[in-house]
């Protein structure tokens, strides 16, 4: 009798390496993502220990402007968009009842893609300094080699390199979702999380191209001195702003809405009932990923773009607080009548509720133009953001964790020291970031170094640091919790929670063909539909029969390299290395192109007893 | 572990209603005392905001209390919920509602987006002040006045001053809480905005976009003064002291300033623009914007611009100390 470990042919290190599975590929997403969250908390965690006191002295000028871009942008780019693709690849294709996403080579490219882009980023540390721009870099500050140093160069290459791997992630899910669900599966029947990383594919595809052309522009300002960016060569400074933020707007909903459709899944599960208005869930998301490309000039008020624009774009602004307001009272009706379980996923999804209307409320008071001209650049925009990506997008990635680890890694976290990291996060985000509310509006810019005593700035900004301690016990708790739940947790059953999706229907961990027959969708909730009628597993669409699986490939790793050592190139104007690198890259494509290669097949009698519907 | 969750997300509730309501904060930096008709719309355009908005958490927050009391998993509780789908009724309610409340918001703040673009520099009673942000210091040009000045700006009270903002080199803002919100200075653009100070005092400004590594570092001080004072502070500042410094000291200072610093810096009219103007240094109350304006702190920055403003243009020109007393003492008897 054989398992499904004959079938793996590569293991170790280079099996992690040469992988296209996309949930191998989903656990490296989640594991560089934790490494770039552990790199940027620390970033954090420094800038708030110089702003403790009045006049400190620990890290100022130029270096603490390193450290406030490096975390903003690793944050956003390194930390939330890789683990929102992690999931999407962990979870999405179980949802939706297929084998693989559409296209495991791409996938695969993606995350090499992404991953040397953040190491990029980070070597720009040991190599002269780090960007200083802010994650915005707006020009003519980043643009103009006048003003900084190479560190510019790893931001905008960095960049460009992970962005080409997101655009790439998110093609894949676009396809896969559109054509790979199973007999059954309608688009209506999708579970929420698959809509919204459907949703948010969309976004990544026509949000992403902006920000390409607007870091090429940066890029040959930069490296050879054009002057699309320079008012003394003709250019305009406002261009950057716009590119940036035609991106930069819909990014924050390509890191919120996945978090929204985890909170969808969660929120059901633990109170054991289905999700309430689901139509209307799908109808907003829709929506607001709709919405979220009309009104990126709230971030610009201040440019002087005028009021009939101003006014515009409030008000566009001011109506995404309607399809959000639905959801929020839509998760609250799913609670209602209920059997409100509190797991460390649910309190995760629980804490996020009150969290995130607060932060969506001040969104509210953000949009509106003339209150934005005291609130803009100020701690007060800082507050804001961190509620909303903290309190939504960082509370739906614990959640998610919790809830679909037992999937994922075929183990379960622990739930005492999971309610411990949930109270010391919960607690720790409040006492950090809710006084900044006041001190932008007390007159603290965002972005300084520091403060001038007895200006009314020195309480707040010590309780907002003690706060950052609390959050940094939390993040240990939690990285204790996984190391110890892999070498000694307990092992995860298939269905640890009693959930309603189709994930739950299999094995954990999924085996490397996730479904031996691909199953027949009778309704929402697929896997409670057929509870619910007394059965134990899903009816099978096909018969039992061998399934076809892509080879592992090793090129999207050194595809992505050579990418890698050309940025080196371009950065120090060595264009031999440069060109070298391009050519890796190419060379890859080449072989990539005229190279048959069919994959493999899985045998009935390879899969395990309990995959192939035999009950041991 | 339900209700303290509760009480705990009201605490912060009822601290913005009481913060609010005291108009709490350092007066002359704080948006929430404000000291001109700029500022209080821009307030009560919070507040009202900020009244609807706390109505909503409270009606979240109530509902999701009660939930999560009420419908806790029980011991020994079996079966299934009703699997609710939906309500037709309640979801429509929670789509009109904060349409209602939305537009409740949109149209005072649409009505005062356009009140404060308003351009009175056609006005006779307006004081124009062109404004122009380098890393990292302002420059303020009263160009129907003839004077310039760099890091303090004087206004009168009850005036309308009407702004022109641009910049030198990278994208800076300017922001005087006290008074009113912030426009972008960009260079190569020219963008307009008026304030008002309705009483005298001194309000701290700060530059709110990120400039490079003084950043944090670019404040400023606008002085309001009451219309008389200010037309006697205009008389003084286009009659430059003929001779206030007669001794050696400063003399020596005076010469040194003449062969070193002037590329950079104008005193009465000579000199360059690269450096804020010094004409009337002497009469500052801070030095580089934020140091206390004392001999003491003078010598620091002379001996070392980079230890306390890094990054700025200003070179450390390694000076000896009978340099820097004889530049001391010239500078602070630049006075009008």
């Amino acid at each position: 009798m054989s398992h499904s470990l004959s079938i793996n042919k590569r293991t170790g290190i280079w099996d992690w390496l040469t992988t296209v599975d996309h949930k191998k590929i989903g656990i490296m997403y989640l594991a560089a993502a934790g490494l770039f969250f552990v790199i940027g908390g620390i970033e954090a965690f420094l800038m708030r220990l110089q702003l403790m006191y009045p006049n400190n002295d620990l890290f100022v000028g130029s270096t603490f402007n390193q450290l406030m871009t490096m975390h903003g942008t690793t944050m956003i780019f390194f930390v939330a968009m890789p683990a929102i693709f992690g999931f999407m690849n962990a979870v999405v294709p179980l949802q939706i009842g297929a084998r693989d996403v559409a296209f495991p080579f791409l996938n695969s490219l993606g995350f090499w893609l992404f991953f040397l882009g953040g190491i990029l980023l980070n070597v720009s540390w040991f190599a002269g300094g780090a960007p200083e721009g802010g994650w915005t870099a707006y020009a003519p500050l980043s643009s103009s080699s006048l003003y900084t140093g190479t560190g510019l160069d790893y931001y905008v290459l960095g960049l460009q390199i992970s962005g080409a791997g997101s655009l790439m992630g998110g093609i894949n899910f676009l396809v896969t979702i559109i054509n790979m669900r199973a007999p059954g599966m309608t688009f209506m029947r999708m579970p929420l999380f698959t809509w919204t990383s459907f949703v948010i594919s969309a976004l990544i595809l026509f949000a992403f191209p902006p920000l390409t052309v607007g870091l090429f522009l940066m890029f040959f300002d930069r490296l050879f001195d054009a002057n699309f960016f320079d008012p003394t060569g003709g250019g305009n400074v406002v261009i950057w702003e716009h590119l940036f933020w035609i991106f930069g707007h819909p990014e924050v909903y390509i890191l919120v809405l996945p978090a929204f459709g985890i909170f969808s899944e969660v929120i059901p599960t633990f109170s054991k009932k289905r999700l309430f208005g689901y139509h209307s869930m799908v109808f907003a998301t829709v929506l607001i990923g709709f919405l979220g490309f009309m009104v990126w000039v709230h971030h610009m008020f201040t440019v002087g773009l005028g009021p009939l624009a101003n006014s515009i774009f409030a008000v566009a602004t001011m109506a995404i607080a309607v399809p959000t307001g639905i959801k929020i009272f839509n998760w609250l009706f799913t609670l209602w009548g209920g059997q409100i379980r509190f797991t460390t996923a649910n309190i995760f999804a629980l804490g996020f509720i009150p969290s995130f209307v607060m932060g969506g409320v001040t969104g509210v008071m953000l949009a509106m133009a003339p209150a934005d001209f005291q609130f803009q650049d100020s701690y007060f925009v800082v507050a804001h953001f961190h509620y909303v990506i903290l309190g939504g997008t960082v509370f739906g990635l614990f959640a998610g964790l919790y809830y679909w680890w037992p999937k994922i890694f075929g183990r379960m976290l622990n739930e005492t020291l999971g309610k411990w990291h949930f109270w010391l996060f919960f607690i720790g985000f409040h006492i950090t970031f809710f006084p900044q509310h006041l001190l932008g509006v007390w007159g603290m810019p965002r972005r300084v170094f520091t403060y001038l005593p007895n200006q009314g700035l020195d309480t707040g900004n010590f309780i907002s640091t003690v706060g950052a301690f609390f959050m940094g016990a939390a993040v240990i708790v939690f990285l204790f919790n996984v190391i110890w739940t892999t070498k000694r947790g307990e092992r995860a059953v298939n269905d640890p929670w009693d959930g309603r999706s189709l994930e739950w229907s299999i094995s954990s961990p999924a085996p490397e063909y996730n479904f031996a027959q691909i199953p027949q969708i009778r309704g929402l909730d697929a896997y409670w539909v057929e509870k619910m009628a007394g059965n134990k597993e899903m009816k099978p669409s096909e018969p039992l029969g061998e399934i076809h699986m892509p080879s592992p490939s090793i090129l999207p790793l050194i595809m992505s390299l050579g990418l890698f050592i050309s940025s080196f190139g371009f950065i120090y104007h060595n264009y031999y290395i440069a060109g070298a690198g391009l050519l890796i890259t190419f060379a890859c494509m080449f072989i990539r192109s005229i190279k048959d290669d069919h994959g493999y097949h899985i045998k009935p009698d390879e899969m395990s007893e309990r995959d192939r519907g035999i009950t041991a | 572990m339900i209700q303290w969750q509760h009480v705990k997300r009201l605490i912060p509730l009822i601290g913005v209603m009481m913060l609010t309501l005291t108009g709490c904060g350092k007066p002359y930096l704080s948006a929430l005392d404000p000291k001109g008709p700029v500022a209080e719309m821009q307030l009560s355009l919070i507040k009202l905001s900020l009244y609807i908005m706390i109505g909503v958490v409270l009606v979240v927050a109530i509902i999701f209390t009660y939930v999560l009391i009420r419908y806790r998993k029980r011991p020994n509780q079996d079966g299934i919920p009703e699997q609710v789908e939906g309500s037709a009724k309640l979801e429509i309610l929670w789509t009109v509602i904060p349409i209602i409340l939305l537009i409740i918001l949109a149209v005072p703040m649409v009505s005062q987006t356009f009140t404060l673009a308003k351009d009175y520099s056609g006005e006779s009673d307006t004081v124009r002040v062109k404004v122009i942000a380098h890393q990292f210091w302002w420059e303020f040009e009263y160009p129907d006045l003839g004077i310039k000045t760099a890091q303090e700006l004087y206004i009168p009270t009850g005036k309308k001053i009407q702004f022109e903002i641009t910049s030198a080199d990278v994208i800076h803002a300017f922001w005087v809480p006290a008074l009113g919100g912030k426009i972008d200075a960009n260079p190569g653009m020219v963008n307009k905005m008026w304030l008002e100070a309705d009483e005298p005092g001194v309000y701290q400004g700060r530059c709110a976009e990120l400039c490079g590594a003084s950043h944090a570092l670019m404040d400023f001080s606008v002085i309001a003064v009451s219309s008389g004072e200010f037309e006697d502070w205009v008389k003084e500042m286009k009659t430059p002291p003929t001779e206030t410094v007669d001794a050696d000291l400063a003399k020596q200072g005076e010469e040194f300033f003449n062969q070193s610093c002037i590329t950079c810096h104008a005193v009465n009219g000579t000199g360059g623009n690269f450096g804020p103007d010094l004409s009337t240094f002497g009469d500052r109350q801070k030095i580089a914007g934020i140091l206390e304006f004392n001999e003491e702190n003078l010598e620091r920055w002379l001996k070392d611009p980079q230890g306390v403003k890094p990054g700025n243009k200003m070179p450390n020109l390694n000076l000896n100390d009978e340099q820097i007393s004889g530049l001391v003492e010239y500078l602070v008897n630049l006075k009008r």
